[in-house]
């Protein structure tokens, strides 16, 4: 860059003590500098500093799992807002969502998440058919493929926890009807076969008090120490492991080769 | 306009709707040679081509514009956590298509011996900074306006406060596991509810260590993997999106089914007459009392499941998995097919149903224990 154009206030910010004390490489304007760019932030080095053609074509990636990320980044921050003003207690749940709805100025804070929850949903399973009808499973890259099935499993557990919190009809019909399937597991749940086995003489050990839906529940019903459990799980418990795993999946891209391509 | 009313709440009947489903599936993505002939005969691939995408896009749209005239279609698909589950009709059919579209013009260039469109010089990249970036900019920009015109435009729903003394008729799961709830119709809740789900999540799981076929990795293709897609695609497409959707707008109050257009009417009349495999055998064709003993009663039950599972296997390794079964040596062979076998059970659940109003196989209530 000459001298001359030194004018331009972008240019000098760029060229400053400060900036490049944070992004070294400068404004991005040469092949280095862009190369460096991505190399040197803690964010952009997910990505590889070059990729093959074929990689951002968008009809060849689609972007879902981007996307998912994104939605996921989307969702933590309205969900962390979201917690300033929701108390998980029977008595004031219901009555936090009115407010959020009536109360906060410009609210649609609950409106993003709920759609977002949605939204994610389903790119989790666009971009798990797309890795699919590309063959992107295969060698090297097959323990991926099943970390992914398992953050698919927690999206889906996510989205079910969340459903509880709004405390109305829909959530706790919605969720009373998902855990009574928990009753019926076999051996684990005292309406499933095999449960009946598990006895010593009269005395169940799988019984309506100590089955998996009272584990999941911490309760014979749809209660307040189902909502605090559900709670729980939704904040803090489910995210932290789909963290975890996240860090894998994006990590053993990089390591299976980077994005699958014909070779 | 009443009469193609009437129509479409006949086929959309899950007898209709997943026979025909089912059976166009087989052609429109063949598995084997006789299908794939008549694939070709009935040019069923131009389906994947723009012109079929419009013609299919133009359909869709205007069933559901049409749909929007009529009140009872509109108070189902209005209804605001449904909206996503039209989002996904949509979806699935545009990336079907995306995938279908190239991966029909691979199998051209692959059949004239030439490498796939995805193909490049493995010298010629690109740099993440700016050709990366700036699509994940604007997917995000896209992603994020898209998801803030919806929550302006649709407040999120909520009813009346939790009252655990009134249930909803219906009472409906999250729309993600109505396909699971409608599996209940035919399986009892220790397989709808846990086994099978957990088998699904396996079975995903399994995909890349039973599917050893080293051709079409990192490109779309079809004809390499004539056996993998069609069975994933089954499952997703049939057994999990299209049965959430008749979950969704079609199972009213009591989990009847209604047509899109017709009334959810809370008294509506279907008569439960399905009976067990053992009242079917010991009452109507032996004409006499069911048998005390449980195992003697259950005996056919077991010996179709037993024989279901047992037998058909090395049977299928002998004929139409010949191949397969080579490939995949014993171990990794029963266990595909077992999976298999256990996706297949629920059309044949659902036909026993249909047919003969066969309950369960095995009853075994005293147990739990009902297949």
């Amino acid at each position: 860059m000459s001298d001359k154009k030194k004018s331009n206030i972008f240019q000098r910010l760029g060229e400053s003590q400060v900036w490049k004390s944070i992004i070294r490489s400068g404004i991005p304007r040469t092949r280095r500098q862009r190369m460096m760019s991505v190399l040197n932030s803690v964010f952009l080095h997910l990505h590889p500093v070059r990729l093959p053609r074929h990689a951002v074509k968008v009809k060849f990636t689609w972007c879902m799992g981007g996307l998912t990320f994104f939605l996921f980044l989307v969702l933590t921050i309205t969900g962390i807002l979201l917690m300033f003003y929701y108390r998980p207690t029977v008595e004031y749940a219901y009555t936090d969502m009115i407010d959020l709805g009536e109360q906060v100025p410009l609210g649609i804070m609950r409106e993003i998440h709920r759609w977002g929850a949605h939204a994610m949903v389903i790119t989790v399973w666009l971009h798990m058919f797309r890795v699919f009808m590309t063959g992107s499973y295969k060698p090297p890259r097959e323990f991926n493929w099943v970390v992914g099935v398992i953050l698919l499993t927690l999206t889906l557990l996510l989205s079910f926890t969340g459903y509880l919190l709004p405390w109305d009809q829909l959530a706790i019909w919605a969720v009373t009807v998902g855990s009574n399937m928990a009753r019926a597991t076999p051996f684990l749940g005292h309406e499933g076969p095999g449960a009946a086995l598990l006895a010593l003489g009269d005395i169940n050990f799988v019984n309506i008090g100590s089955d998996v839906k009272f584990a999941l529940l911490g309760g014979r019903f749809v209660g307040e120490a189902a909502l605090l459990r559900f709670y729980v799980l939704h904040c803090i418990g489910l995210p932290f492991i789909v963290m975890i795993l996240m860090a894998i999946h994006f990590w053993r891209i990089r390591k299976d080769g980077g994005i699958s391509g014909p070779t | 306009m009443e009469t193609f009313k009437h129509l479409v709440n006949i086929l959309a009947h899950p007898t209709i709707m997943l026979t025909v489903g089912m059976l166009v599936f087989l052609f429109f993505f063949p598995p084997n040679d006789w299908f794939e002939k008549w694939n070709r005969r009935l040019r069923l691939n131009f389906l994947w081509t723009k012109k079929g995408f419009y013609f299919v896009m133009f359909l869709m749209v205007v069933f559901f514009l049409f749909g929007l005239t009529d009140p009872n279609f509109s108070l189902i698909i209005k209804k605001p956590d449904n909206v996503p589950i039209i989002g996904l009709i949509f979806f699935v059919f545009i990336f079907l298509w995306i995938s279908m579209n190239q991966a029909l013009k691979n199998d051209n260039l692959i059949e004239a011996g030439e490498k796939p469109e995805e193909y490049n010089d493995p010298e010629d990249k690109v740099l993440v900074w700016p050709d990366l970036v700036y699509i994940e900019f604007i997917a995000l920009i896209l992603c994020m306006s898209l998801l803030l015109i919806w929550s302006i435009g649709l407040e999120a729903p909520l009813e009346g406060p939790a009252n655990p003394a009134e249930s909803p008729n219906p009472s409906k799961a999250p729309w993600y596991f109505l396909g699971l709830q409608e599996m209940l119709v035919y399986f009892d809740p220790w397989l709808a509810g846990v086994v099978f789900p957990s088998l699904i999540i396996l079975g995903l799981m399994a995909i890349p260590y039973l599917d050893t076929n080293p051709e079409g990795a990192g490109y779309y293709s079809y004809k390499q993997r004539r056996l993998a897609i069609p069975i994933y695609l089954f499952g997703w497409m049939i057994l999990w999106v299209a049965l959430i959707v008749i979950g969704t707008f079609l199972r009213g109050p009591n989990w009847n089914f209604f047509g899109p257009f017709e009334f959810w009417d809370l008294h509506k009349l279907v008569p439960l007459t399905n009976i067990n495999l053992s009242e079917i055998i010991y009452i109507k064709w032996f004409n006499r009392g069911l048998p005390e003993n449980i195992l003697v009663r259950e005996i056919f039950g077991f010996l179709i499941v037993f024989g279901y599972f047992l037998l058909l296997p090395p049977l299928l390794a002998k004929t139409a998995f010949k191949k397969l079964h080579q490939n995949l040596g014993n171990f990794k062979f029963g266990f595909f097919i077992f999976l298999l076998l256990c996706m297949l059970s629920l059309p044949i659940k659902m036909y026993l149903r249909w047919l003969f109003n066969l309950k369960y196989l095995i009853a075994i209530p005293e147990f739990f224990f009902n297949i």
